[in-house]
């Protein structure tokens, strides 16, 4: 019975870790921009494609693969601001939810029609073969992607934290007009912003393209896993990303493991209901109104 | 715009080509044959891998003379792996396109969903892949099945357990939680119940599920000695993979006819091996029951330079088109009701061997079901053997 828990709670750990990538990335944006952004599913795949291209048709080293897919990501989210979000800026949150939602299915019909609809396998250098300690068991491949998304997270914790393009992020997240007064250029952060959120979204898909199937549709439901945890830590709540994407990690995992493997996926969505029923503000956020 | 010139030319060039347009153009108006399957979504590789065979199929016929002295033309649509897509796309190819009959829909979940259709405008359906009982006991005359049933399939599994060593003794299941795979566990689970093989665990996954490290973790502490695994090709090939990273240490195999072929270029680690319930094993062609029909199929899967492994599926679509073409022959035209009658008596030489109908459902609001063979192919390192 503990070898299960042990290997549930390593199974959730590395799957948190990745969904809490996926989850910062979605926050941040909301955070600073006050945008929904329904391409974030869609960003995923797109960095899972590219790596996939990258890797297997180009023949392009793994590693910088995943780095390339990464900045690639980080590109066509600059792209997406300045040709469909910057003309909204003053637009309504319905006006700018509607845009992103018709950007979503765009990207997901293009790589359908550039990739087909049959599901692609990125090969990597490593072993198929399990690392075995005790009774806990983990793919090398999985370790790798676990260690480079908590690299991740720091790197882009520091980011916030020690930059100059950081502070004036968290400037225009507090109160866009004063940060503008104060003489930041609150149109290059939005750019700058929705550009690193996606690259984020991107370096999620390229590191679990490898791990799973890259497939048109991939982004669906990350998408939507997304969104739970961001409302789990609290929309635009960056630590609380981090903190709700292990959460919903584990609770998909022992979940899954104890109760019913069914319902997998309605236990992390059966964990925001009871979030927004006790606290309605998300697990970190403090009680704020938006819009 | 016209020019005095493009008029001449026109005119020289209508009179030498009238006959032409005659010969092949009016007095050849295609027979349709309407189809559906998964072309995107999540069992896609399965719904294109079929279509490219229903394709070859249409090629070989066509370069052969076609049907009725007029060429064949599938018209295929894309059901996006989801039922409510495969009932409009469905009524899209029997309003629309007006197709005599058709070919789909491969999970018996769009399938399912299809068949009030058939009823409400009475055009037969080939059932090519779906394997849920219902779809041939329900009393839908317009049906006709050339897969097997999860029971039938499971019949042929009990026949070649004498073959493996050592014994099956005690199973569990991971299966896709929809027709397809619940059938697959209900049938399974009987059939070898009955023969002294007592199932361990059940787990399921959702069709989009990718991550199965939890179902396969609680899979790891049942005492059984074999897990089979059935799901679309995709889902199948992280099963297996993830199994192996789990360090479920069960015989794995697969049912319904879906192959891993991506674990034939990224193979299992090496000393692990898996194996599959497949319909054709085109790694012995010889060895099906009508092996020129399987060369023809190969040879033109090939002349279009298609993945070999799509071949495991393919012949379904080959198989289904065979079949249509057959009843449509023997209807001595392309309507709809007299293919349904026609499809009673055709006996076609298939890929996966002989296919005739039986009656199965309700008297009198019978469907047709044929009764396929089956092979069960062990891959290892990458290379594929019979067992």
């Amino acid at each position: 019975m503990m070898d299960q828990a042990l290997q549930h709670l390593v199974n959730g750990t590395v799957l948190g870790g990745t969904y809490a990538l996926l989850g910062i990335g979605l926050t941040l944006i909301f955070g600073v921009m006050r945008v929904v952004n329904f391409t974030h599913g869609e960003l995923y795949a797109f960095g899972a494609y590219m790596v996939y291209a990258l890797v297997s048709l180009l023949g392009l080293n793994f590693y910088l693969s995943l780095v390339l897919a990464t900045l690639l990501g980080v590109a066509l989210g600059a792209l997406v601001e300045l040709v469909l979000l910057r003309p909204l800026r003053h637009a309504d949150i319905d006006s700018v939810m509607l845009v992103m939602i018709g950007a979503a299915l765009v990207l997901q019909n293009t790589e359908m029609w550039v990739w087909g609809g049959v599901a692609k396998m990125v090969p990597t250098p490593f072993v198929g073969t399990p690392l075995v300690v005790g009774p806990v068991s983990v793919l090398p491949l999985r370790l790798f992607v676990f260690a480079v998304a908590v690299a991740l997270l720091v790197g882009f914790w520091l980011l916030l934290d020690r930059t100059r393009i950081g502070t004036a992020m968290r400037a225009t997240f507090q109160d866009p007009q004063t940060a503008s007064l104060m003489g930041v250029r609150v149109g290059l952060v939005h750019t700058m912003t929705f550009a690193l959120g996606s690259g984020l979204a991107a370096a999620a898909g390229a590191l679990l393209g490898p791990v799973f199937v890259v497939s048109p549709t991939m982004g669906d439901l990350v998408g939507l896993k997304a969104f739970a945890i961001v409302i789990l830590g609290g929309l635009g709540n960056l630590p609380g990303a981090a903190i709700g994407g292990f959460a919903l990690g584990y609770v998909e995992e022992f979940g899954a493991g104890y109760l019913s493997t069914e319902y997998r996926d309605a236990f992390g969505f059966l964990l925001i209901i009871l979030v927004l029923a006790i606290r309605p503000q998300g697990l970190v956020a403090a009680r704020e109104r938006i819009g | 715009m016209l020019n005095r010139r493009t008029i001449l030319l026109g005119g020289l060039a209508a009179p030498l080509a009238a006959p032409l347009v005659l010969r092949h153009g009016l007095a050849a108006e295609p027979v349709r044959i309407g189809m559906t399957q998964p072309l995107t979504g999540v069992v896609a590789a399965s719904g294109n891998y079929v279509a490219n065979g229903a394709k070859a199929a249409v090629a070989v016929l066509n370069r052969a003379g076609g049907v009725l002295g007029r060429p064949i033309e599938l018209v295929l649509e894309d059901n996006k792996s989801n039922p409510r897509e495969a009932v409009a796309a469905a009524e899209k190819l029997m309003l629309r396109d007006r197709v005599p009959v058709m070919i789909g829909a491969w999970s018996s979940t769009f399938t399912l969903a299809i068949l009030p259709k058939l009823l409400e405008y009475k055009v037969p359906m080939i059932v090519e892949t779906s394997s849920a009982a219902r779809i041939t006991t329900s009393g839908n005359p317009w049906v006709f099945r050339i897969a097997p049933t999860s029971e039938m399939e499971a019949l042929a599994f009990a026949e070649l357990l004498p073959k493996f060593s050592p014994p099956i003794r005690k199973i569990d299941f991971l299966s896709v939680n929809n027709d397809f795979g619940r059938g697959a566990t209900e049938k399974y689970g009987a059939v070898l119940g009955a023969k002294g093989i007592p199932t361990g665990r059940a787990e399921t996954m959702t069709p989009e599920a990718t991550d199965l490290s939890a179902q396969l973790t609680a899979l790891k502490q049942s005492d059984s000695d074999t897990l089979f695994v059935t799901t679309g090709v995709e889902q199948l090939t992280l099963a297996l993979r993830q199994a192996i990273e789990q360090r479920v240490n069960k015989r794995l195999i697969s049912t319904g006819g879906s192959f891993p072929d991506q674990l034939l270029h990224n193979p299992l680690p090496a000393g692990q091996s898996s194996d599959h319930i497949l319909f054709y094993a085109p790694w012995f062609p010889e060895l099906a029951r009508h092996p020129e029909v399987a060369r023809a199929y190969t040879d033109e899967w090939n002349r279009n330079g298609w993945e070999f492994a799509g071949l495991t599926e393919g012949f379904r679509g080959y198989d289904a088109v065979l079949t249509a073409a057959a009843a449509i022959a023997g209807a001595g035209k392309p309507e709809a009701e007299a293919i349904r009658q026609a499809l009673w008596k055709v006996d076609v030489k298939g890929v996966n061997g002989d296919i005739r109908f039986f009656k199965e459902g309700p008297a009198g609001q019978e469907s047709g079901q044929n009764h396929p063979n089956a092979y069960v192919v062990r891959l290892a390192d990458g290379k594929a053997t019979l067992i």
